[in-house]
């Protein structure tokens, strides 16, 4: 296995609203800052994340490429899902030995249209999409499994808010109302302030491997570990109080193998914090989510790349010296992806 | 910004819809349940997957060639209440998701109950489906579940004619005429009104009617907010009322006052409908109003 790291990390200034720029003029930014950082202009490989039913616009990933420099031509691939899955298709790209660096993007838009229906269309077309079952039903309806104390929440919430507002590149929002009654709720169990806030936004990371990474970073963050293990899409035909996926995912890549200071989760609703850091069995004194994590920001298709950039960010800072990212796809946590980094 | 010229609506669609096939295994299911029936297939571990799949999630073999009818009722074990119901979903009322174990599956199925309100479904709560009119071979052929029954409305309705004898006609007789009939126990002296034949004290038959004003004292009162067809209006009172030189009083209704003006002491009268209106019967009194005297300090 050779010794792959994250050796820079970019993401934009999200906002809660469309600004009107084009998916390329929102990941030019992030792409010039990686390059000026690592100083390279080209990399071995090239691989994003997104969703062309954010945009409404089939194939808009391949417009996206022109904020790349595209030619001479370039080896690029794309998933049509968080960028954290580009990461990993670009982590086994380099195993393959012959190149050294690889660039990795995710970007989404989610103001442009109803996400909460939008993703409606990501269910199976027989059983479930034509019932109409949207983001937040099916994901009170994880909650309703999970059963948390309503205070725990409220406290995670809190918390990632807070967080948040002291993370230059998230939302700032307010401090969850306690008062709030029963008209609070958006789907119940899950009141309006459980639900990730609409972002649009785009990140960038770049992997280099072996001798490479330390001439472009003084402290990469090495990837010691990276897993990802998916469960049966149909709700149904899952405990959706536990989620059996991440916690494979976690034993593979190792996270329980030493302490882990910082674990960024991919946990669109508190609820979802609660069966990750069960599943990932993180210990008590592991810092969730220092930058606020998606209920503070959620750029869609880009929310799980910035958990990984952001545990990333720790070593490449010099302030921890082993981390945890987590990206998740599909309902109620159906696909769990798990990186462990180490300086 | 609607007003911002450059700001335009798009619509991304499949005009007519998208066709997909089924396969087998998912046709079969859709098909059952145009026949209104609902049917999961066999793993080859014996598990019943409902909906059925082409493969066993838990192993990724191909499952069986066997169908097995499953429900209809099914047991909730996860729900979430929708208040606010968005345009595409199967109910424009709020209603709950549910993940529904059917009677004789293994897995859950994913749908809409009609509760009424979050506190009508818990975890165990039973449901049966409720079907489309018009079924055509789609997971919306079911329109939704229903909790299961549990509870009806019994509607208990008799018809008894009562004939009124003995000392009661004998004081309806007297209401026909205008008056209170009353009785005085020969043996303990106690007057009673309306008349009955024996004293309830002592036990002595009462000879003799007497005839008292219709004039007295309430006692106590109760203030009523159902409506009564008898009743002025609501709220209204009735009373005890001790009719002057009785021993017992006598329930009647109270009118011509605000309810929150009646009290204990206060002196009342009789309101009798015309005299060509008259019949034997109670309705013959409206009701008693204040006569204006002082309140009766009550022992």
């Amino acid at each position: 296995m050779r010794d792959v790291a994250i050796v820079a990390f970019a993401q934009t200034q999200h906002t809660d609203h469309d600004t009107g720029a084009t998916e390329p003029e929102l990941i030019l930014p992030v792409i010039n800052e990686v390059k000026e950082r690592t100083g390279l202009k080209r990399f071995g490989f090239t691989c994003s994340g997104s969703c062309d039913y954010l945009a409404g616009a089939p194939f808009s990933f391949v417009s996206a490429l022109d904020a790349l420099a595209a030619w001479p031509p370039i080896s690029e691939s794309h998933v049509e899902m968080d960028g954290a899955w580009a990461l990993y298709e670009a982590w086994v790209r380099l195993q393959h030995g012959d190149i050294d660096s690889a660039l990795v993007y995710g970007f989404g838009k989610s103001s442009l249209g109803d996400l909460r229906t939008i993703m409606t269309i990501q269910l199976d077309p027989y059983y479930l999409a034509p019932l109409g079952l949207d983001l937040l039903s099916y994901a009170a309806l994880q909650a309703g499994a999970v059963g948390a104390d309503r205070k725990e929440l409220d406290e995670i919430v809190r918390r990632s808010r807070a967080d948040g507002r002291s993370n230059p590149y998230a939302l700032d929002l307010p401090d969850p109302d306690d008062s709030e009654d029963s008209d609070g709720f958006a789907v119940q169990p899950l009141k309006k302030t459980d639900v990730p806030p609409i972002t649009d936004g785009a990140a960038a990371i770049v992997l280099a491997a072996g001798d490479l990474a330390r001439e472009l970073c003084s402290n990469p963050a090495y990837i010691r570990g990276i897993a990802h293990r998916i469960e049966p899409h149909y709700l149904g035909m899952r405990d959706l109080a536990l989620s059996a996926s991440a916690a494979d995912a976690a034993r593979a890549a190792g996270v329980g193998k030493g302490p882990v200071e910082v674990a960024e989760l991919h946990a669109q609703f508190p609820h979802e914090e609660i069966v990750l850091r069960r599943a990932l069995e993180l210990p008590g004194d592991t810092v969730i989510n220092p930058s606020g994590g998606p209920l503070a920001a959620n750029p869609v298709m880009a929310t799980g790349l910035i958990r990984i950039g952001e545990a990333a960010r720790r070593i490449l800072d010099g302030d921890a010296s082993r981390t945890v990212g987590h990206a998740a796809g599909g309902p109620c946590l159906q696909h769990n992806l798990v990186t462990v980094l180490e300086a | 910004m609607p007003s911002d010229p450059l700001v335009a609506q798009h619509v991304l669609e499949f005009p007519g819809g998208y066709t997909r096939t089924t396969g087998p295994v998912i046709g079969r299911f859709l098909s059952e349940l145009r026949g209104r029936r609902i049917v999961g297939v066999r793993t080859k571990e014996g598990k019943v997957l409902v909906p059925p799949l082409e493969y066993d999630p838990a192993t990724g073999e191909p499952v069986t060639g066997e169908y097995v009818e499953v429900g209809p009722a099914g047991t909730v074990t996860t729900w979430a209440w929708v208040a606010e119901p968005l345009e595409n979903h199967p109910l424009d009322r709020p209603f709950a998701w549910a993940l529904i174990k059917l009677d004789g599956a293994d897995t859950a199925l994913v749908h809409a109950v009609d509760a009424g309100n979050p506190k009508a479904l818990a975890a165990g709560t039973r449901v049966w489906p409720a079907w489309s009119d018009h079924p055509t071979g789609h997971i919306t052929d079911i329109s939704h579940f229903v909790p299961e029954v549990t509870k009806i409305v019994s509607n208990v309705r008799s018809e008894y004619r009562l004939q009124a004898g003995g000392a009661l006609r004998v004081f309806l007789e007297g209401i026909e005429r205008g008056v209170f009939l009353g009785g005085r126990c020969e043996s303990c002296a106690k007057v009673y009104v309306p008349y009955r034949m024996s004293c309830p004290e002592c036990g002595s038959a009462i000879g003799e009617t007497l005839e008292l004003p219709d004039t007295g004292t309430i006692t106590t009162f109760a203030i009523n907010n159902l409506p009564d067809p008898r009743a002025p209006q609501v709220p209204f009172v009735s009373a005890y009322i001790l009719v002057d030189n009785a021993d017992v009083p006598m329930i009647a209704l109270i009118g011509d006052v605000p309810a929150h003006e009646v009290r204990q002491g206060m002196r009342v009268k009789a309101v009798w409908v015309p005299e060509s209106e008259r019949t034997a019967s109670m309705s013959n009194i409206r009701w008693f109003a204040p006569t204006g005297e002082p309140d009766v300090e009550l022992s």
